[in-house]
């Protein structure tokens, strides 16, 4: 219906997303009837996402001319903004931008690095980008999630935390259950997903490739080639970051700095 | 209640803590002696739970602070500070598992292994014979606070810091509670600094007390002249019942 309304891809791409953006404001405004307010903050994502995506997506036309190592301060850039956007996961804990920033480099850094050294990246730009940023982007949603499920456990479970520190308990000992746990449900998606492939989804990637004339088993295997890169870039970011943001939630003299405000 | 009297072993000097604007703790200057049960009273929102969180440094102080034994509990590394004074909270927050596990809990801490010996007697000091292999999630709410007691026990602290330990417990219950720490404080070396709000509670079971008032300590000094009616803090009104007195 709407090819034969928009002819230009432009135009008919941003009708698309016009009613994608319309149907997700719809889902929020029927969470609103269940007293769950996420209007402002969608609202916001949706307005970001699209003005972000047109304007890398621009931003690579004039990538592909430019030289390979670009590359590296187009993703630097990308793990800077994933840092600071998953640290709002983390509120009222001290150091968090600077633990999921530093997490999601390592994580997302480490393997898209050796992926890239190994081969199974190539380093043209219209390789390199697209799935370095998917890697940067799991990492980021996995910190995310890690930090928020920590935080909340933590507040949850202050009393018990402050026994066992009274008892003398070390630290990290008195928040060692819920750091598992908070790693363990950051890895649920990225599992999933793994476990879903080809049954639940097929990838965008896939179809891209499928669409540039890639053989197709290959196209396929590759895209359990970036899944896996993504559960492990996810799993390094998830433990590093529970890691880390430990030494900010107590002080030098073992006290829980993370409690509910009065 | 007589103390048997002795050397300081906890001093508070000038003692604060504020946030904010807002001083919870104001300039607290008191010693509690060797084997004394001190009291601490006042009305909601006094500060008396937040001073006390202040004597394990379980929070910081924003100024002062706090000698155990003469020094300056800052210069004690934090969990032998808290091995040595100890703490009972109000709600007991008993770790999942069984009593003998609670109770080894702090040794354990330490590389220290608690022997099925010395939980059976801790458990029998506290009134809790053959309860070690008992599930906590199936305990009453007094047996729970006589774990939290054990447990606490269980680390041999000097000093025993307890925050409303029987708010939360009917009469009868509360009753025992408090016999089992008139027994701990007759029968060891142990001091004691009890937060409540029930007056009657710190006439029975204290040698002295503090009343605090919006953070600040405004008398101090034995039971009798501190809580024999008229005093700084009491509710008007309030009737002083002659309990069965040590």
């Amino acid at each position: 219906m709407l090819k034969s309304i928009f002819h230009s891809q432009i135009t008919l791409g941003f009708a698309q997303a016009a009613i994608a953006s319309v149907l997700a404001l719809l889902v929020i405004l029927l969470a609103r009837r269940r007293n769950i307010h996420l209007e402002s903050d969608t609202a916001i994502a949706l307005l970001r996402g699209i003005v972000q995506i047109v304007v890398v997506g621009s931003a690579l036309v004039l990538l592909l001319k430019a030289p390979r190592w670009t590359s590296v301060f187009l993703l630097a850039g990308m793990i800077v903004a994933a840092g600071s956007i998953s640290a709002r996961r983390a509120k009222n804990i001290p150091g968090a931008r600077k633990v999921s920033t530093y997490s999601i480099a390592a994580g997302a850094g480490v393997v898209t690095a050796v992926m890239t050294w190994a081969g199974v990246i190539d380093t043209a730009i219209t390789s390199l980008i697209p799935v370095g940023s998917m890697i940067i982007a799991n990492a980021m949603n996995t910190n995310g999630l890690a930090l928020n499920l920590f935080r909340s456990e933590v507040l949850a479970h202050a009393g018990e935390i402050e026994t066992a520190l009274a008892l003398g308990a070390a630290p990290e000992r008195t928040v060692a259950g819920y750091t598992e746990a908070s790693i363990h449900s950051s890895l649920i998606p990225a599992i999933d997903n793994l476990r879903s492939l080809g049954i639940v989804w097929i990838p965008g990637l896939m179809t891209g490739m499928l669409l540039s004339g890639a053989d197709p088993l290959y196209a396929a295997i590759y895209q359990f080639v970036v899944i896996a890169m993504i559960l492990a870039s996810s799993g390094l970011t998830s433990l590093l970051s529970t890691m880390m943001i430990r030494s900010y939630v107590f002080s030098p003299a073992d006290q829980l700095l993370l409690k509910e405000s009065a | 209640m007589n103390a048997d009297g002795g050397a300081v072993i906890l001093r508070t000097d000038n003692l604060s803590r504020r946030v904010g604007e807002l001083h919870i703790v104001d300039n607290i200057s008191l010693s509690v002696e060797r084997g004394e049960l001190l009291g601490v009273v006042g009305p909601s929102g006094a500060g008396k739970s937040s001073f006390l969180r202040l004597l394990n440094r379980l929070d910081e102080p924003t100024g002062g602070t706090v000698f155990l034994e003469g020094l300056d509990y800052r210069q004690i590394e934090p969990r032998g500070l808290r091995r040595r004074v100890g703490m009972v909270t109000q709600r007991p927050f008993l770790f999942l598992g069984d009593v003998a596990a609670n109770l080894r809990f702090g040794p354990a801490q330490r590389g220290e292994t608690l022997a099925d010996a010395e939980i059976a007697g801790l458990l029998d000091r506290v009134g809790l014979p053959g309860f070690a292999t008992r599930n906590v999630a199936n305990l009453s709410g007094g047996e729970q606070q006589r774990v939290s007691l054990a447990r606490a026990l269980a680390n041999r602290p000097e000093v025993l810091l307890l925050d409303e330990p029987t708010s939360a417990l009917d009469e009868k219950t509360k009753t025992g509670i408090e016999e089992l720490i008139r027994d701990l404080v007759v029968g060891g070396r142990l001091t004691f600094v009890l937060v409540t709000h029930d007056l009657d509670q710190a006439r029975r079971l204290c040698h002295r007390v503090a009343i605090m008032e919006a953070g600040r300590l405004v008398q101090l000094g034995t039971v009798q002249e501190v809580l024999s009616g008229g005093s700084a803090g009491l509710q008007p009104g309030d009737t002083v019942h002659e309990k069965e007195r040590l």
